[in-house]
């Protein structure tokens, strides 16, 4: 994509209910125990990463924590690839070895996948060291959740990264959960966008349930980073509708406020909007819908016949040789 | 006796040690409100209330040095990670401070802490949530540390821990919380000392050494070799430092020949020590080579095959086993 080029919205609105059906059929997966270890649903979250990555080029960094599927998913890694990295396939998007909380795809920079609370936030400081160094005007998006602005290295991050003026936009998309623990319980700020402050990196407040809203307000920020590098902070306010992970019965909130964000669903809300303005159908709508499912299931059959690495051959992955693409 | 599980033996050890000692407290991710990641800490919010059983952010590093900082004024902390995988965030705390005070400051400061979590490769959870930290922490001058594979023992040696003056590491086994055992009923004194080695089957032609996780499997391979008439001892370390040396040479003194199993990396892992010491004490005592048997020298892998693979497994044991009797 161009600069101030506008990715088509239908198309966004698509790869939205791609990323929903993509979760749904995991969960299932899951419960069938074709899927293993820890696995964490993005579902509710969707107009972050979509509405984010709607405002950056193709060749821009991304890296984020083990929630992320979604994020492959919208980089362009097929869902082939993701749901067979569920299932430990060879032809997963990292062949099996990492799972659902490592997933990467450098072809379409995507730099994981990190299951280490905040232990990514430095790695993406380098990244945009690196960008810097080099002399060009990509930008890094790391993205975390509201449980990394208490880690150190978040902190020690975010100080780097405004010390040297690097080009990256943080962005914490609050859910307003940590497993089992509020942001209230965990963290001593009234809002987390004041983390920001305390760096000297310009930060704001987007709702992160209204996918133009996230998407205009990284576009601005990105257009301004590229003009001059420097970071950014973004607090995205959104709700995840399932458990912390598959094993999490999530009763440490109430129905009620579950139900109160489901009302505000970001698909939903996203579709309204270009129907108002003529711009989508019902039948479209349903249309696009039932390509998603059709997708996710192609997915599950490609993952279910997909190999298995030989066990030989994962000691190829303990050092690099020199010998891979 | 009464038959418990592994999780509900370490929840009495909390409970009856937070009883008996004002200054006892547990903190950590997810410990008060949701019981803990594992719920081992079930009940213990409504029962001691939220100034003994406390919720941290994710903050390991922190919450770690504020454990030993607190301990270094009359507290006894039990700090509880989520796993020890998580504890590597912590480890500027837990191996450059925790056990380096007591030294360092010319004997002024002991550090009576107590690090508590699962640890070691559960199911799937691949490469950064697989780790089998106890050849890291064992090898640390100042850190005892304990991997306790029945309900009696994660019991006794989490009493201890909690009153030793030292900072101890208790390594509980994720994949062992839900196994049953029979256990005192509630006693104070159900205390096990570290660095007590216990003979969990007896046998004369071979020494399986083993550890948490491991014991288990020791003891289904004991009994199938038995039907190839191949009797193994069962040696469970319990604690890997201090390390009863003297069970070990007893049981090899009997059976002249060795099979280490372990849950940790090949490369300088706990196996290695005791090979080291075996054969420098009583090198005349073994009739064959000893083997160890590991986890494979690769970050762990997710695809559950590969996993098993790179797992001590049942038939690795049973040759090496094979190997050393020469059968
Ligand atoms: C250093 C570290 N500590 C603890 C954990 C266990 N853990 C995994 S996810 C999580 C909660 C993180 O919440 P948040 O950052 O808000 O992300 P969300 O799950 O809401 O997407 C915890 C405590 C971990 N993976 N890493
Ligand atoms: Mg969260």
């Amino acid at each position: 994509m161009q600069p101030g080029e506008q990715r088509d919205e239908v198309e966004m609105l698509s790869l939205m209910l791609l990323i929903r059906r993509f979760e749904e059929r995991a969960s299932q997966q899951y419960q069938a125990q074709k899927i293993g270890g820890f696995c964490h649903l993005y579902i509710g979250q969707e107009a972050v990463v979509t509405g984010a990555l709607a405002a950056v080029r193709d060749d821009d960094y991304v890296i984020t924590a083990y929630r992320d599927h979604a994020y492959a998913l919208a980089r362009g890694t097929s869902a082939d690839a993701c749901m067979a990295e569920l299932f430990g396939k060879e032809t997963g998007c990292s062949r099996g070895l990492g799972g659902s909380m490592h997933f990467f795809d450098r072809k379409n920079h995507m730099y994981g996948g990190h299951a280490i609370v905040g232990a990514h936030v430095p790695l993406a400081v380098g990244m945009a060291f690196a960008i810097k160094y080099r002399g060009e005007d990509r930008v890094t998006l790391c993205f975390f959740g509201d449980g990394a602005i208490n880690q150190g290295s978040f902190h020690e991050a975010l100080n780097l990264a405004a010390l040297y003026k690097l080009p990256i936009v943080f962005i914490c998309e609050n859910n307003l959960f940590a497993m089992g623990t509020s942001v209230k319980r965990s963290t001593s700020l009234k809002q987390i966008v004041d983390r920001a402050e305390g760096y000297d990196i310009p930060g704001e407040i987007v709702d992160g349930m209204n996918f133009r809203e996230v998407r205009d307000k990284v576009a601005e920020i990105v257009d301004s980073i590229r003009k001059e590098a420097h970071p950014a902070f973004l607090e995205v306010r959104t709700y995840r509708y399932r458990g912390h992970s598959m094993s999490d019965p999530a009763s440490y909130r109430t129905k009620q406020e579950l139900e109160k964000y489901r009302l505000d669903d970001p698909i939903t809300r996203l579709r309204a909007q270009l129907t108002r303005e003529g711009k989508l159908t019902n039948e479209q709508f349903d249309m696009l819908d039932k390509r998603a499912k059709e997708t996710v299931l192609a997915a599950v059959k490609f993952a279910e016949k997909s190999p298995e690495m030989p066990v030989e051959q994962v000691y190829d992955y303990v050092y690099f040789n020199g010998a891979k693409e | 006796m009464r038959e418990i599980t592994y999780r509900q033996a370490l929840n009495e050890a909390l409970a009856e040690e937070l009883e008996r000692d004002p200054n006892v407290f547990l903190m950590g991710e997810e410990v008060a409100e949701y019981h803990g990641a594992y719920k081992v800490s079930q009940g213990l919010l409504e029962r001691f209330g939220p100034r003994r059983i406390i919720d941290t952010p994710i903050s390991e590093n922190g919450f770690a040095g504020l454990g030993i900082g607190a301990a270094m004024v009359g507290l006894r902390p039990i700090i509880e990670f989520m796993t020890f995988s998580l504890s590597l965030v912590a480890f500027d705390q837990v191996v450059n401070n925790a056990p380096n005070m007591f030294l360092m400051s010319g004997g002024q400061f002991n550090v009576p802490i107590t690090f508590r979590g699962p640890n070691g490769p559960a199911h799937q959870l691949a490469a950064t949530h697989s780790h089998a930290t106890e050849n890291f922490y064992a090898s640390v001058p100042g850190l005892k540390v304990c991997a306790p594979a029945t309900p009696s023992d994660a019991k006794g040696l989490l009493k201890t821990a909690v009153r030793d003056d030292n900072p101890v590491l208790v390594l509980e086994a994720e994949l062992l919380y839900s196994s049953k055992g029979m256990v005192e009923p509630p006693d104070e004194e159900l205390l096990i000392p570290l660095g007590k080695a216990d003979v969990k089957r007896e046998g004369t032609d071979v020494s399986i050494i083993c550890y948490a996780q491991t014991v288990p499997l020791a003891l289904k391979v004991a009994a199938q070799l038995e039907e190839e008439n191949i009797s193994a001892e069962i040696v469970d370390l319990r604690s890997i430092k201090p390390l009863d040396e003297q069970t070990v040479f007893d049981s090899v003194a009997k059976t002249h020949r060795v099979v280490i199993v372990e849950q940790d990396h090949p490369f300088c892992g706990v196996g290695a020590e005791i090979c080291y010491r075996i054969q420098k004490n009583i090198f005349d005592a073994l009739d064959a080579q000893i083997l160890r048997v590991s986890q494979e020298d690769v970050p762990m892998p997710y695809n559950e095959r590969l996993e098993k693979a790179v797992l001590p497994n049942a038939d690795k044991l049973v040759t090496a086993v094979k190997q050393v009797c020469y059968a």
